[in-house]
C-alpha cells in the first residue's frame, strides 16, 4: 500500500497540480500559493503513528472522505467539458484537490476493518457509503456547478479550519492540509457566483435557479448525529459550523444580490445510508471496471 | 504581439537587410522572437503548425477522459485527472504561442469547431479498454516525445519554449503509460489479453504520428531549411522502434508487425510496411471517431458560451465600475 502511493507517479500527479497554479478564467495564477495534496507525506504520519481509527473515528473518517470522493467523481466528468480550457484546468484542481482528501480520508477510516481507500471506494454499495445528498447531485450546468462548489466549500472551509484542532492526530493532520485547498476551492467559486449574477441576464437567471436547486440540500450538512455525541473534541459537530458558514456567505451573496430561496428542505439522510436517486448511477459508473475483476491490481 | 507584418521581399532579388538578419539568425541557430521581422511564410507555417498541435492537446483529452470517472483505482483516478488538465495546460501554452504570431484564440477555435483545422489523427481513435490509457501513454505520448523534444529547438522562441515544459510533462506521461501496461502484464490473464488488445491498435496509428514517409512529405523541407523540423519523419519514426523494441520486450507484449527484424548492417530495427491508406483515410475524415471528437469539442464550446459571455461582460462592468471610481476620486 504505502509503495504504491508513494510511486513516482503518483507524486507526480500531486506536483503537477501545483505546477500549474490555479489559473482563473482569464488565465490569471492564483497567488496566494495553492499547495497541492501531498499524499506522499500524509502517509507517512498514518504509517507510523498508532494511527488505526477506531469504529467511530473510521466512521467519521468515512463520511468525510465519501463527500470528497463524490465529489471529486462528478467534478472529473467536467474535465474536456468545461466552458473554456482555465477551467478545465481549475476544476480539473478542485477533483484533483478532494480525490486527494478522500484518499487520505479512507485510507485512514479503512484502518478500523483491514480495508484499503479502494476497498471502500469501489466495493462498498449504495447503502454503506456516507456521503451527504449536496455532493451527489449531479453537475447540471455551469451554474450548478458552481452552486454546489460555493456551498460545499465554505461548508468544507469552516469544518476543517475547525477540525484542525481535533485530538485525533491523524484527522487534523489531513484537515491542516485540506484548509489550504479549500480555501481556493472557496474562492473559485464565490468568483464565478459573481460573474455569473452579474454577468448577462442569462447567467443571472440560471444562477438564481442554480441556488434555488442546490439550497434544500444544506439543512442535511449541518445536522448533528449521535456518532458526533461520542466524538467530542475529535470531530467537528456539524450544526456549530452553521453560522460561521452562513456569516461567510452572506457578503458574496450580498454582493451578487442574490437570495436565498425559501423552499423545499430535503429530508437527507446519506449519514445513515438513504441517498440521492443519483448515487447509484455514479457509483455504477465509477465502480464498473474494477469490479468486472474481483482481485486484480491496477 | 504588436510586431509589424512586413512584406514578404523573399520573391525580389536583393534581400533587405531585415531578411538578412533573420537568415543570419537562423543560420547562427539563435532564435527568432516575436518583435523579429519574420518571412511570410515563416510565420504562416509556425501558425499553422502550433496552432495544429495546440488542437491535438485539446482533442487528444477526450479518449482519455473518456475513463477519469470509470478508473480502476483512486492512485489511477489522480494520475489520469492530473495527466488530462496537463494536455488543457500545453493547449494553453501552444494558443499563447501562437497568438505571439498574430493568430487569435477565438479565430483557431473557430476553426477547430468548423472542421477547417487539423489535429493529430491519433485521436479519431476510441478508447474502448482501459488498457488504452497504458497504450496511450506509452505509445502516443512516446511517439509525440520523439517528435517533440527536437522542437524545444526550433528556432522560434516562444514555441521552443513551450515545447521544453510540454516535453517534460509528456515524459512523465509516458513513464505513467508504461507503467499502467506493466501492471496489467503482470495481472490476471484478462488483464493481460487486455493490454496486449490495445498494444495491437495503437501500435501502427502511432506510427503513422510521425507524418507521411519523406518522400511524400510536402511541408517538410521548408520547415527544416528554417530549422522549425530538425529531423525527418522516418528517422524519427525509425528512432522511436529503436526506442520501444526493448520496452515491449521488458512489459512482455508483441508490437503487431511480423516483418520487425534487426538489421545487423544498420543496427537498427527494420519495420514492415505501413498501411498508409488508413493514414489517408482517417486524415481525410473517414476515421472510427473524427464526427464525434468534433461534435464534443462543439458542444462544449457552444454549452459554454453563456459561460464565457458572462464573465466578459461581468469583466467590463468591473473595469467600468473602477474607471468611474477612479475618475471620482480624482
Amino acid at each position: 500500500m504505502s509503495e504504491r502511493i508513494n510511486s513516482d507517479a503518483d507524486s507526480h500527479a500531486d506536483s503537477h497540480a501545483d505546477d500549474h497554479g490555479h489559473a482563473d478564467d482569464h488565465g490569471h495564477v492564483d497567488d496566494h500559493g495553492h499547495v497541492a495534496v501531498d499524499v506522499t507525506t500524509l502517509d507517512a504520519e498514518l504509517i507510523e503513528g498508532p494511527s488505526v481509527a477506531t469504529a467511530d473515528v473510521a466512521e467519521y473518517a468515512l463520511w468525510l472522505g465519501d463527500d470528497s470522493l463524490i465529489l471529486a467523481q462528478q467534478l472529473g466528468a467536467w474535465i474536456s467539458r468545461a466552458p473554456e480550457l482555465e477551467e478545465d484546468v481549475a476544476l480539473g484542481n478542485v477533483a484533483l484537490d478532494l480525490i486527494g482528501h478522500a484518499r487520505s480520508l479512507l485510507h485512514y477510516a479503512g484502518t478500523a476493518s483491514n480495508r484499503t481507500e479502494d476497498d471502500l471506494a469501489y466495493w462498498r454499495t449504495e447503502p454503506d457509503f456516507r456521503s451527504l445528498h449536496i455532493v451527489e447531485q449531479p453537475n447540471g450546468d455551469f451554474a450548478h456547478t458552481i452552486a454546489r462548489q460555493f456551498i460545499v466549500a465554505h461548508y468544507l472551509f469552516e469544518l476543517y479550519s475547525r477540525l484542525r484542532a481535533s485530538a485525533d492526530a491523524t484527522l487534523a493532520a489531513i484537515a491542516a492540509k485540506a484548509v489550504k485547498e479549500v480555501d481556493y476551492h472557496r474562492d473559485h467559486s464565490t468568483q464565478w457566483v459573481l460573474r455569473l449574477a452579474h454577468g448577462t441576464d442569462e447567467s443571472r437567471r440560471r444562477m438564481i435557479t442554480a441556488l434555488s436547486d442546490l439550497w434544500p440540500y444544506v439543512d442535511e450538512v449541518f445536522r448533528d448525529n449521535p456518532l458526533i455525541d461520542r466524538l467530542e473534541g475529535i470531530a467537528v459537530r456539524p450544526s456549530t459550523l452553521r453560522s460561521a458558514f452562513d456569516a461567510a456567505i452572506a457578503p458574496v451573496l450580498a454582493e451578487a444580490e442574490l437570495e436565498i430561496a425559501r423552499g423545499f428542505v430535503a429530508s437527507g439522510g446519506g449519514r445513515t445510508g438513504t441517498h440521492s436517486e443519483h448515487l447509484a448511477f455514479l457509483l455504477a459508473e465509477m465502480q464498473v471496471l474494477t469490479r468486472a475483476h474481483p482481485g486484480a491490481s491496477w | 504581439m504588436t510586431s509589424t507584418i512586413t512584406p514578404d521581399t523573399s520573391a525580389t532579388v536583393a534581400i533587405s537587410v531585415e531578411e538578412q538578419q533573420f537568415n543570419d539568425l537562423i543560420e547562427a541557430d539563435s532564435r527568432i522572437e516575436p518583435r523579429d521581422w519574420m518571412p511570410e511564410g515563416y510565420r504562416k507555417s509556425l501558425v499553422r503548425q502550433i496552432s495544429q498541435h495546440a488542437h491535438s492537446e485539446i482533442i487528444g483529452m477526450q479518449p482519455e477522459s473518456n475513463w477519469i470517472t470509470r478508473a480502476p483505482s483512486l492512485k489511477r483516478k489522480a494520475i489520469l485527472m492530473a495527466k488530462v488538465q496537463d494536455e488543457a495546460g500545453h493547449g494553453l501554452y501552444l494558443y499563447s504561442a501562437a497568438q505571439t504570431l498574430g493568430a487569435t484564440r477565438d479565430d483557431m477555435t473557430d476553426a477547430l469547431i468548423a472542421g477547417k483545422a487539423r489535429y493529430s489523427s491519433i485521436f479519431n481513435y476510441p478508447t474502448p479498454t482501459w488498457a488504452d490509457m497504458g497504450s496511450i501513454g506509452w505509445l502516443v505520448d512516446g511517439a509525440a516525445i520523439c517528435n517533440q523534444v527536437p522542437l524545444c529547438r526550433a528556432s522560434y522562441g516562444p514555441y521552443g519554449r513551450a515545447m521544453v515544459r510540454i516535453c517534460k510533462e509528456e515524459s512523465f506521461h509516458q513513464r505513467q503509460g508504461f507503467e499502467i501496461l506493466l501492471e496489467l502484464m503482470a495481472g490476471t490473464e484478462e488483464q493481460r489479453e487486455m493490454a496486449q488488445d490495445s498494444v495491437n491498435r495503437w501500435y501502427w496509428p502511432a506510427l503513422m504520428m510521425f507524418g507521411p514517409p519523406d518522400d511524400d512529405s510536402p511541408n517538410s523541407a521548408q520547415s527544416m531549411a528554417w530549422k522549425i523540423k530538425r529531423h525527418s519523419n522516418d528517422d524519427l519514426r525509425q528512432r522511436f522502434v529503436n526506442m520501444l523494441v526493448p520496452q515491449a520486450a521488458v512489459l512482455g507484449v508483441t508490437l503487431p508487425d511480423p516483418d520487425l527484424h534487426f538489421n545487423e548492417v544498420t543496427q537498427q530495427w527494420d519495420l514492415g510496411e505501413i498501411d498508409w491508406t488508413e493514414f489517408h483515410e482517417v486524415l481525410a475524415g473517414r476515421g472510427p471517431n473524427n464526427a464525434q471528437r468534433l461534435q464534443r469539442r462543439r458542444d462544449a464550446h457552444e454549452e459554454g458560451q453563456w459561460v464565457r459571455e458572462a464573465a466578459a461582460a461581468y469583466a467590463r462592468k468591473q473595469y467600468a465600475l473602477t474607471t468611474t471610481l477612479e475618475m471620482a476620486a480624482s
